[in-house]
């Protein structure tokens, strides 16, 4: 694996760690993120890790891009040192199929097994977190189960709704607003990714993972209900910790 | 304090809240958002009297029509989109007193593409996430997340000052042909040596499917070297995206955070301000600079900037 460092245009630095869409990668670019955050460097505005890359934003008026090149060489090499703790796993639940989930049939059929393998392969798998990006909130999420990768809709949606878990070829992730896509549609979650009323508005960062449960539309209904009240606190564990 | 300053008649074409933008959250995949030129938005609030920061109305192509509902002192500046007060046009790049009752308006596009009305004491809309901008695709952030519709009443904390005016030469040309500065890569290895001589020598033309998030071009073909997408990665203002059509894409102030298609290059910050006022039809051309020079004029527009604050303030 080999880092490379160049300029993202005239105001950002761009740190790219390989080729390869995988855990490791990612471990590194969080390492890498944690120690450099740790240094509150003045002039850096802010960090946006992706699969494989870390774009460090900054204002050239206070540092330069010399300056910020020799710190970030520097935090490489004692990053490899670093421990990072266990990541956080949000449990989320998921209404699956029925209307807000019609694609579930399909997937089912197109993997050659029943809707609920399907929804047992989806909902039974901790899913890493690459990135946040396209829209505000939405993850990119790493660990779908191939046997129910399903390919795109040749046609995308205009729209789908707010909440919408969708699988994309190999990908899978949830909607967080309304928007087009081409991803099919299995099911729906009772609760908000991204809140502008939040310090943090994402739930989700990239570094943790996401696990699915299925729940009936019951369930789904009171969970909106007591989300929509700021009255439901999405469960979490670390990673490696067993379910209680 | 509160108080109504202007009454929306019409919203003009897509009238937006815009500040410097939105920072510290791209790493949630919010946009940055802001004015799309800076540089109008900040000389408008020193001629004001604002800090340089603050919102004003950011007017595309075709300007909105608002009845001053108090005295305060505005400044237009950036794009010429004909402004009047009461049907009487009045001038660009220059502070002046509407009065209650008085209708600001205008007419014909004249230069540039977009205008800025700024407004002493600023708009008062809420903070969302650190800043005041519209963030349009995100539903939130300025006047409720959208553009201002007509029976909107916009309110501030106004005062009216004495006249001022910005230097004749200080005052931009919008030029056609334009020639923008860029930095090169950095996907340069998924384009042929022949696409980066083709960015960098032809001429491009700015199409009417262009807006806050982007300008899509047309041109001859930048030819990549083998396929046009790459594992989606951060994109920075002003990125130059090349799908696999060849035909780019410049990425503007309501750009997403990240995205899959290659990037040939990065317009520099100097220029974006030009760039904002490109209309429809204007054609571009990309000159390569080094890093340090676009550092360097991005540290003197900044300069320039803050003594016209500190002047106006003294």
């Amino acid at each position: 694996m080999s880092v490379e460092i160049i300029p993202l245009g005239d105001s950002a630095i761009r740190i790219s760690f390989g080729n390869e869409i995988d855990e490791s990668t990612h471990h590194q670019i969080n390492r890498f993120l944690h120690n450099f955050t740790s240094y509150k460097i003045d002039g850096v505005i802010e960090c946006v890790p992706t699969f494989t890359t870390i774009a460090i934003f900054y204002d050239p008026s206070k540092i330069r891009y010399r300056q910020l090149e020799k710190i970030v060489y520097s935090v490489m090499e004692s990053a490899k040192e670093l421990k990072l703790y266990s990541p956080i796993v949000y449990r989320i639940p998921v209404y699956y199929g029925g209307n807000t989930g019609p694609d579930l049939q399909f997937v089912a059929e197109y993997n050659r097994i029943s809707e609920q393998e399907v929804i047992h392969l989806h909902s039974n798998q901790e899913y890493l977190v690459h990135m946040i990006g396209f829209v505000p909130g939405f993850p990119y999420l790493g660990g779908l189960d191939k046997k129910i990768s399903t390919p795109r809709l040749e046609i995308p949606r205009a729209k789908v709704a707010a909440g919408s878990v969708g699988i994309g070829g190999g990908q899978t992730g949830i909607y967080p607003s309304e928007v087009p896509s081409g991803w099919r549609i299995i099911g729906i979650i009772p609760i908000t990714l991204f809140d502008i009323e939040k310090n943090n508005p994402s739930l989700l960062s990239a570094g943790n993972y996401v696990s699915f449960f299925p729940v009936d539309w019951g369930e789904f209904l009171a969970i909106k209900e007591r989300a929509a009240s700021k009255n439901y606190k999405v469960s979490t564990y670390m990673k490696g910790e067993e379910i209680t | 304090m509160r108080t109504p300053i202007f009454k929306v008649l019409k919203p003009g074409l897509q009238t937006t809240v815009q500040d410097l933008g939105r920072f510290g959250f791209r790493e949630f995949g919010v946009s940055i958002s802001g004015a799309m030129d800076p540089f109008s938005l900040q000389v408008g609030n020193v001629l004001v009297g604002n800090d340089l920061g603050e919102a004003a109305l950011e007017a595309p192509l075709i300007g909105p029509v608002l009845m001053a509902l108090n005295d305060v002192s505005i400044a237009i500046c950036g794009g010429n989109l004909s402004p009047q007060i009461n049907e009487q046009e009045i001038p660009l790049w220059k502070s002046i007193v509407i009065k209650k009752g008085q209708i600001l308006s205008f007419g014909e596009l004249k230069e540039g593409a977009r205008t800025y009305i700024s407004i002493a004491g600023g708009i008062h809309v809420p903070i969302v996430l650190n800043s005041k901008s519209t963030y349009l695709t995100g539903k939130f952030g300025g006047f409720e997340g959208r553009a201002i519709k007509k029976g909107d009443i916009l309110y501030g904390n106004p005062f009216t000052r004495r006249n001022r005016k910005l230097h004749t030469k200080l005052i931009p040309k919008y030029t056609n042909p334009l020639t923008v500065r860029v930095i090169v890569g950095p996907h340069t290895d998924k384009f042929t040596s022949k696409g980066i001589e083709t960015f960098l020598t032809k001429e491009y033309s700015v199409t009417t499917q262009s807006n806050r998030m982007g300008y899509q071009l047309t041109g001859p073909q930048m030819e990549h070297s083998g396929a046009a997408d790459i594992i989606s990665d951060a994109i920075p203002l002003g990125g130059i995206q090349v799908p696999a059509s060849g035909q780019p894409i410049i990425l503007m102030a309501e750009h997403q955070t990240t995205g899959g298609y290659s990037r040939i290059g990065t317009v520099i910050s100097a220029d974006i301000p030009l760039l904002a006022q490109a209309q429809p039809g204007t054609r571009i051309r990309f000159k390569q600079v080094s890093l340090q020079t676009a550092q360097n004029l991005l540290i003197q527009g900044k300069n320039m900037m803050t003594t016209l604050y500190r002047l106006s303030r003294g």
